[in-house]
């Protein structure tokens, strides 16, 4: 095996190339002049989606000064957040496990603006971004991995447990919530709700065979899912090529059509959202989404991510395809705002997270009453329950 | 039952009849499994799909996994599902996502979010010929892996807890429905093991209206004071049988049940519910009988009697006159062609009774 994986990167190299993907995340062009009041026309990169068993979305996307200013605050504040919770997390005051979506903020903001929260969204464990935006808050979010009161599951999840009622979470089961997405759909369809529900993992746990269940289920019953990889090209610390057979995660779905996009550029992202409600609301059945990404991070706190890739690779994504520094670019290139208005953003960014910080340092750990709450429904709970030493016994 | 209309029934009319009694009341429970939309291999959906509609009966994929997972994210936005594993057997591939998802939703979401409207249904323990994979009693897996609710007296001291899907058996048709019906209305998840050989077998005269039994309630069937024998399901059949053998021995028997036993009284509990077990009422009962004898079909290591027989000797530890006593299956894959020697039988019920009672 160890001399076909050194084989298989050259091989790759003589076959004639497909015409790939690419991930620029600044490669948008205006088709006229941006204007600072009204909605005006994007051209993405001719290369920013493929389809699979159905045409890729077109390139014109339509957006507003407005939604390109927060969308740009948004991925500050998020970035700016889960490097507080790296912060925090080396200082020893988050325990337990903690992954970071650092590099991946283009997909979480850029879903965010392609839905309401109506629709749902359910994921993996890396999905600090979703559950702030969908109704959460920093405090909330930083409370929750410091494990305090004011976490949003009260400090009793941490990390990987995070929930808002616009965002169904929040999971920590390699793959384990696709087909509780499949469950969200029917729900929706079964109530005759216009929404779509987005079931998220990563290219790691799109080997599950119980993804591959859920894509059965949803195309046969016909749910409004889209089936969203975030491929952000590492499974853990296995890449992308030598963890799947075909890595074209947006095929996979055997007779589901598939979208790659570009998930370091927003507005492809956003493009890629509004096709897919579009498509999954007016009843065309489930479909896959790839976003086609990249975590500059290790996998969780406990890994440097540099065993397995080369520093030289984490620092070229860094600085040409970063996802806030390509928005960036488009905001102060189209004249929206400038250089200077965008650093007085990101210092506020930066000034927003570091006051939540501080509230939710300050905020006191779980009441103890809650080592006993949300085990049961409430009222069905045993008459009392021991707790952590033999003499304390809690009486419902 | 005076003064309530009934209707004869086996227990597969009864998990049926449930069924109807469910959906007729709550319009988002939904019944999906594999082939239920025709009935189901042991007909306890028939009709259903024609009396609520395809949408609200539907066969899934055999996707056991998928089912499961797909009735807690239905049950998270406050459906009723109602999935069935078409054997116990096969529940396994769902096991990741009954004890991480289902059983922890709730508290892991600090109660924004849960799976309290999921049941799972499965026919469960041996006909007496199914073999390795279809004659399980995966039981005991649950009550590790959805970790242990004891219920306690806190004058008797210590208990364990944690997560928290239900686990119900029932022995007929009246307990079936209104366990079931209960088991659907609870606000926890719940695993509603049905003993299959017992679809047909179990015949009783079932009130036709609305009724819930008590889940976690043991029920017991005959009082006594010289022993505790507790079983759960098909068993419980087997546990009768016993005892009449021990009171009045046919003749091939009599030399083995020595004359002073024929006069005991032994109280029958049937445990209903394996999680959280009543272990107040076995308890109080071994308090009183000094002896313990639990029978179940699946094998000894790491089994539900294991779990009860180490809590009874913590409790009763004073009051025991002889050690507990199990009767089970033999830690072997259950034999095709010796089912019947794989199953606790009435004959290895007796001989530990006899053993228990003169140790």
């Amino acid at each position: 095996m160890a001399s076909l994986a050194r084989i298989r990167p050259t091989i790759q190299r003589r076959l004639p190339l497909v015409r790939a993907i690419q991930t620029a995340a600044d490669s948008s062009q205006l088709r006229e002049g941006a204007s600072h009041s009204e909605p005006f026309t994007v051209k993405l990169h001719e290369d920013s989606f493929r389809g699979y068993r159905t045409e890729a979305p077109d390139l014109d996307i339509e957006v507003t000064k407005e939604q390109l200013l927060t969308m740009y605050k948004q991925m500050n504040v998020v970035r700016r957040m889960e490097m507080a919770a790296d912060a925090l997390y080396k200082q020893k005051l988050i325990r337990g496990f903690c992954h970071l979506a650092i590099g991946q903020e283009a997909v979480s903001v850029g879903m965010e603006h392609g839905t309401t929260h109506q629709d749902r969204i359910i994921s993996s464990y890396r999905t600090h971004p979703f559950a702030v935006l969908r109704g959460g808050s920093i405090k909330g979010l930083i409370g929750e991995l410091l494990g305090r009161q004011c976490g949003m599951s009260h400090g009793k999840g941490g990390s990987m447990h995070v929930f808002t009622p616009a965002f169904q979470g929040g999971h920590g089961i390699v793959g384990a919530q696709v087909p509780l997405g499949a469950g969200l759909a029917f729900a929706a369809k079964y109530e005759d709700k216009p929404i779509a529900t987005y079931a998220m993992y990563g290219d790691g746990a799109s080997n599950q065979g119980q993804v591959f269940e859920s894509f059965n289920m949803a195309k046969l019953w016909n749910l409004p899912c889209v089936f969203v990889c975030e491929n952000n090209k590492y499974g853990m610390g296995t890449s992308a090529e030598r963890s799947s057979s075909n890595t074209e995660y947006f095929t996979r779905g055997d007779k589901i059509p598939g979208i790659q996009a570009n998930g370091m550029d927003i507005l492809a992202v956003l493009k890629a959202v509004r096709h897919t409600k579009d498509w999954v609301v007016s009843g065309k059945g489930p479909i896959l989404l790839e976003f086609v990404t990249y975590r500059y991070g290790g996998h969780s706190m406990s890994d440097p991510g540099t065993t397995y890739r080369t520093r030289e690779e984490v620092q070229r994504m860094r600085s040409t395809q970063d996802p806030i520094r390509g928005l960036q670019r488009y905001i102060e290139e189209w004249g929206l705002a400038s250089e200077q208005d965008l650093k007085t953003m990101d210092k506020e960014a930066k000034a927003e997270v570091d006051q939540a910080v501080e509230e939710a340092k300050q905020s006191p750990l779980p009441f103890e009453k809650d080592l006993w709450s949300d085990i049961y429904a409430k009222g069905t709970e045993p008459p009392f329950m021991r707790g952590r030493e033999r003499e304390e016994i809690h009486t419902f | 039952m005076a003064g309530r209309e009934t209707r004869k029934m086996n227990m597969y009319q009864g998990v049926r009849d449930a069924l109807s009694n469910a959906m007729m009341r709550d319009d988002t429970a939904v019944v999906f499994g594999e082939d239920v939309a025709f009935g189901g291999v042991f007909r306890c959906t028939m009709g259903l799909a024609e009396e609520f509609g395809r949408e609200r009966v539907f066969n899934t994929p055999l996707t056991e996994q998928g089912i499961a997972g797909f009735g807690i994210g239905l049950a998270a936005m406050g459906h009723t599902a109602i999935a069935e594993i078409q054997f116990a057997d096969y529940i396994y591939p769902a096991f990741d996502q009954i004890v991480n998802e289902a059983a922890k939703y709730r508290f892991r979401s600090g109660g924004q979010f849960s799976a309290g409207g999921l049941t799972i249904r499965c026919p469960s323990m041996a006909v007496g010929h199914g073999g390795h994979y279809h004659s399980q009693s995966p039981e005991g897996f649950f009550m590790g892996g959805a970790g242990l609710k004891v219920r306690t007296s806190i004058h008797t001291g210590s208990c364990l807890f944690d997560i928290f899907v239900q686990i119900v058996i029932p022995r007929s048709p009246i307990q079936a429905k209104g366990l079931l019906l209960a088991s659907i209305r609870d606000p926890n998840p719940v695993i509603f093991m049905e003993p299959k050989v017992l679809y047909r077998s179990s015949v009783e005269q079932v009130p036709i209206d609305d009724y819930e039994l008590p889940l976690g309630r043991a029920e017991t069937l005959t009082p006594g004071s010289d022993l505790t024998l507790l079983s759960w399901g098909t068993p419980v059949y087997h546990c009768e049988t016993a005892l009449h053998m021990l009171g009045s021995p046919p003749e091939s028997l009599a030399r083995h049940v020595p004359q002073s036993l024929r006069s005991a009284k032994v109280e029958l509990i049937d445990l209903r519910t394996i999680l959280p077990w009543d272990v107040e009422t076995v308890a109080e009962s071994v308090s009183r009988t000094g002896r313990l004898v639990v029978v179940h079909e699946a094998g000894r290591t790491g089994g539900v009697g294991a779990e009860i027989g180490a809590e009874i000797q913590k409790r009763c530890f004073l009051k025991l006159n002889a050690p507990v006593k199990l009767v089970t299956g033999w830690d072997t894959p259950v034999p095709m062609q010796y089912e019947k020697f794989y199953m606790p039988d009435p004959l290895r019920i007796l001989d530990a009774v006899v053993e228990t009672l003169t140790y």
